[in-house]
C-alpha cells in the first residue's frame, strides 16, 4: 500500500471520515464518507452530482477546513478557457522587459524570448496553483459546476486529472509533487463525458432523510426550538414528495430555518408558511400550486405524522 | 482490513471479475480498469461490513445516477446467490432496511438476464410473473414490441439512401469562447507577443481573437402512438442520421410514457440502433398522452438537455384524446425553456389540413414553427429550416388565422 504523506491529516478509516466531517458540522451518509475516504486514500478526484442545494460545494469547503488545507476554487462558466483556468502571461510586464532589453542594447531574440517567457512573467490561475507544493499539504481543488463549461474545457481537464500535470508550451510540464484533493461538482444540466467520469470516483448526492435533515438543521441553526425544527423539516420533506418543478434542497431548508428563527416563530402556521414560501420555492408555478389551502393541508398532514411519532 | 487477507487474494479478485462481468451484461459499462480500481478500493477501505463493501464497489463501478438502481439489484442477487459475501464478512449483518427501491421491471429483467442466463429458470419465471402483473396498469397501453426487421429490404435501402443524401447543416450559435481569428474583434496578446518576438520585439504584429460559433443541441420528442405508426420507423431513421456523435442530439419517444433512446441511437449501424430503440420502448403503437409525456420531460429532462440553446423538434400529430389546460401549461413551459420549438406534423400532408382539433389549437400558439414531415421532401425542407432559412408558411399564426 502506498505511503500517504501527512497521514495524520488524512482519515484512516470510513468511521474516521464520518467523524472528521461531523467535526465541521457536516453530517454525511456513510456512502458519501466511503467515497471521500477512498478518494483521499487512492488519490482520485471525487465527482459529485446532484440537485442544486444538497451540499456538494460544501464538501470541498469542509474538507479544506478540517484537513487544514488551502481551498482553491475554480468556478466554471461558458467560455472558460485555459487563460483564465490555468495560466496567462503578464503581457504588460513582458513588453516593458522587451523594451528595457532593447535600451540595454540586447538584440538576441532567442535570449529575449527565454527571458520573457520565464516563471517571473507567469500569472498562475487556479489549476496551476493547485499543482504547486504547499507547506500545509496538497490543497483542495474545487472545480464547481463543471456542466456549465464547454466540452472543450472538459477535454483539457483530462490531462490535469489523470496525471496531475499541466503543459505550458513555453516552459514545459508542471507536475504536482503531491496530487491535490480534487472535488468536481455538477448540476447535470448536461451529461459530462464518460472519459472524464471514468477517472473519478462518482457519487450522487441525494436529499437527506428526515432524521438526517433534522440533525443538520439543529447543528447549523443552533438556537432553533425542538418543535419548530421538527415541524419545518417535516414540512420540507412533505414538500419534496409533491410534484414540484424544483424541490427545495438542504440549503433552502437551512435558509428557511434561519428566516423562521429570525422571525421568532415558535410553531408553523399556514400564514407564516405562505409568507416565507419564497425562501423554499424559487419557481412561480410551484408557489402558485401551494396557494389556496394547500399549505394548510400539508401542515395538518405533517402535524398528524409528528403526533403519531410521539 | 483483516477479512481480505484471510481470504486468498485470488478468490476475491475472481469474484470481483465475475461481478463486473454481470454488471457489464446488465448494461453498466465497466472496463477492466474499474476492476483493478475495485480491488484497490476494497484493500484500501478494508471490508468491514456489508454496507461498506456495497458502497466501496458502488463508488468504483457506478458512474451515472441511473446505474445506481441496476447496481443495487445486481449486488443483491449476485452476493445472495453466491453467499460469498457472507463467508467473506463472517459477520452477516441484515440487509439495509428500506434500501430496496421500487425498481422498474425492465431493469430487474436486465439484471436477471445478465446473472442467470438460462440456468436459474425458476427465478426467472417468478420475476416474469411479477412483471406481467405490473403491465396491466393501463388499458390504453398496447405492450407490443414492434420489430423493425419487418421493414422490407427495398424500403430500408430507399430510406437509407435518401437520408444519407440529406445535408444536415445546422444553424450556428455564437459562443462566448474566443479563438484565433483573422478578423476578430479582440487583440490576442499572447500570439501578438510571440509573433513580435520573432523579429526581436522591434515590430509589433497584431493578432486577433474572435467569437467561435457552434451547432446548438437538438432535442427530438417523437410520438410513437398508433396514429403515428406509419411514420415512426422513417423518423427514427432520420433521427439516427442526425444523431452523429459530434452533433449533440437527444431523442425521446413518447406514447403513454416517455422513453429516452439517445444512447440506443448512438449505435453506428442504423438497424442495430433501431432494434435497440424498439427493445427499450414498451408503449409502441399505443395511445397518446401528450400532456403527461411533456410534463415528465419538463420535470425530469428539460434542465438536463435543454441548456446551451437547444432546438426542440416535437414530432406528433397533436391528436390528444382529451386535451385540457394541462397540455397548454406544459407546452408553454417547454416553449419557454428552449431556444426554438419546431412542431413537425405529418397531418400537414393533407392539402386541406385545418387546425381544428382541440389539441392542435391549444398547442399551436406556443410553437415557433409548424412544418410537415411526411416524405423525404419535407425532411429536406426541415434540414434547410434548421440551417436558419425558415419560410412564412410555417408560422403557426397563419394556421390559426385560417381557422378563425
Amino acid at each position: 500500500m502506498n505511503k500517504v504523506e501527512k497521514s495524520r491529516a488524512v482519515p484512516a478509516s470510513i468511521d474516521d471520515t464520518l467523524k472528521l466531517l461531523g467535526s465541521a458540522d457536516y453530517l454525511a451518509d456513510r456512502s458519501l464518507a466511503t467515497v471521500l475516504f477512498l478518494a483521499l486514500r487512492m488519490n482520485r478526484p471525487i465527482f459529485l452530482e446532484g440537485e442544486a442545494g444538497v451540499g456538494k460545494t460544501e464538501i470541498a469547503k469542509v474538507l479544506s477546513s478540517t484537513l487544514g488545507r488551502k481551498l482553491i476554487r475554480l468556478q466554471c462558466y461558458e467560455g472558460l478557457d485555459v487563460a483564465s483556468a490555468v495560466y496567462e502571461w503578464n503581457y504588460a510586464a513582458q513588453m516593458i522587459a522587451i523594451r528595457a532589453a532593447e535600451v540595454e542594447g540586447e538584440h538576441d531574440s532567442k535570449r529575449i524570448q527565454s527571458d520573457v517567457f520565464s516563471e517571473r512573467f507567469l500569472i498562475k490561475r487556479p489549476l496551476l496553483q493547485a499543482l504547486e507544493p504547499d507547506p500545509a499539504g496538497a490543497p483542495v481543488l474545487l472545480i464547481d459546476e463543471l456542466d456549465r463549461s464547454d466540452e472543450a474545457f472538459e477535454a483539457f481537464l483530462l490531462e490535469v486529472l489523470a496525471d496531475y500535470q499541466v503543459t505550458i508550451p513555453e516552459l514545459g510540464t508542471v507536475k504536482a509533487e503531491h496530487p491535490p484533493i480534487v472535488v468536481i461538482t455538477s448540476n447535470r444540466t448536461r451529461e459530462i463525458h464518460d472519459a472524464l467520469k471514468r477517472r473519478c470516483l462518482y457519487h450522487w448526492v441525494g436529499y437527506p432523510t428526515a432524521e438526517r435533515e433534522l440533525e443538520i438543521v439543529r447543528a447549523k441553526v443552533p438556537g432553533i426550538s425542538k418543535k419548530l425544527s421538527e415541524q419545518l423539516v417535516g414540512f420540507v420533506q412533505t414538500l419534496r414528495k409533491q410534484d414540484l418543478f424544483k424541490s427545495p434542497g438542504v440549503a433552502e431548508t437551512l435558509d428557511w430555518a434561519t428566516a423562521l428563527s429570525e422571525l421568532d416563530t415558535v410553531a408553523l402556521d399556514p400564514a407564516t408558511v405562505s409568507d416565507t414560501l419564497g425562501v423554499l420555492l424559487k419557481y412561480q408555478d410551484d408557489i402558485a400550486r401551494l396557494e389556496g389551502g394547500k399549505v394548510k393541508e400539508l401542515l395538518d398532514q405533517v402535524q398528524a405524522e409528528l403526533r403519531a411519532a410521539e | 482490513m483483516q477479512a481480505p487477507q484471510q481470504d486468498p487474494q485470488g478468490r476475491l479478485a475472481e469474484n470481483i471479475v465475475y461481478f463486473a462481468r454481470a454488471l457489464r451484461t446488465a448494461g453498466i459499462p465497466v472496463g477492466p480498469g474499474s476492476v483493478l480500481d475495485a480491488l484497490t478500493a476494497i484493500q484500501t477501505a478494508g471490508v468491514g461490513t456489508r454496507e461498506d463493501f456495497y458502497w466501496t464497489l458502488h463508488t468504483v463501478f457506478v458512474k451515472r445516477h441511473e446505474h445506481s438502481m441496476l447496481f443495487d439489484q445486481a449486488f443483491k442477487i449476485f452476493f445472495r446467490k453466491r453467499g460469498y459475501l457472507e463467508r467473506l464478512l463472517a459477520l452477516m449483518s441484515p440487509p439495509v432496511p428500506g434500501a430496496v427501491p421500487e425498481a422498474p421491471p425492465q431493469a430487474s429483467q436486465r439484471v436477471l438476464d445478465a446473472l442467470f442466463s438460462g440456468a436459474e429458470k425458476v427465478e426467472r419465471e417468478k420475476s416474469e410473473v411479477e412483471i406481467d402483473a405490473r403491465f396491466t396498469v393501463s388499458d390504453r397501453e398496447v405492450l407490443e414490441k414492434k420489430d423493425f426487421a419487418q421493414m422490407s429490404a427495398a424500403e430500408i435501402a430507399a430510406a437509407k439512401d435518401a437520408i444519407k443524401r440529406l445535408v444536415l447543416s445546422f444553424d450556428q450559435v455564437k459562443m462566448r469562447r474566443l479563438t484565433p481569428h483573422p478578423h476578430g474583434h479582440r487583440i490576442d496578446m499572447r500570439r501578438t507577443l510571440r509573433a513580435s518576438l520573432k523579429a526581436g520585439g522591434a515590430v509589433i504584429d497584431l493578432k486577433y481573437r474572435g467569437r467561435r460559433t457552434r451547432i446548438p443541441p437538438v432535442v427530438a420528442l417523437l410520438d410513437i402512438s398508433g396514429s403515428m405508426s406509419q411514420y415512426t420507423r422513417l423518423f427514427l431513421h432520420f433521427l439516427h442520421a442526425i444523431s452523429d456523435s459530434r452533433k449533440r442530439v437527444s431523442t425521446f419517444l413518447f406514447g403513454t410514457r416517455l422513453t429516452n433512446v439517445t444512447r440506443a441511437l448512438k449505435e453506428k449501424d442504423p438497424d442495430e440502433a433501431l432494434a435497440a430503440c424498439s427493445a427499450s420502448v414498451l408503449d409502441w403503437s399505443g395511445g397518446t398522452r401528450i400532456a403527461t409525456s411533456l410534463a415528465e420531460f419538463n420535470r425530469k429532462w428539460s434542465r438536463r438537455v435543454l441548456a446551451q440553446g437547444a432546438v426542440v423538434l416535437l414530432i406528433t400529430d397533436g391528436l390528444e384524446r382529451d386535451p385540457d389546460e394541462r397540455l397548454e401549461f406544459e407546452i408553454d413551459r417547454l416553449h419557454r425553456s428552449c431556444r426554438r420549438l419546431v412542431w413537425l406534423n405529418p397531418l400537414l400532408r393533407f392539402s386541406g389540413f385545418e387546425a381544428k382539433a382541440r389539441g392542435i389549437k391549444v398547442m399551436l400558439p406556443h410553437v415557433d414553427e409548424m412544418r410537415p414531415i411526411h416524405n423525404l421532401e419535407s425532411m429536406q425542407e426541415l434540414c434547410r429550416a434548421l440551417s436558419g432559412m425558415g419560410g412564412r408558411e410555417t408560422d403557426p399564426k397563419e394556421w390559426l388565422r385560417r381557422v378563425a
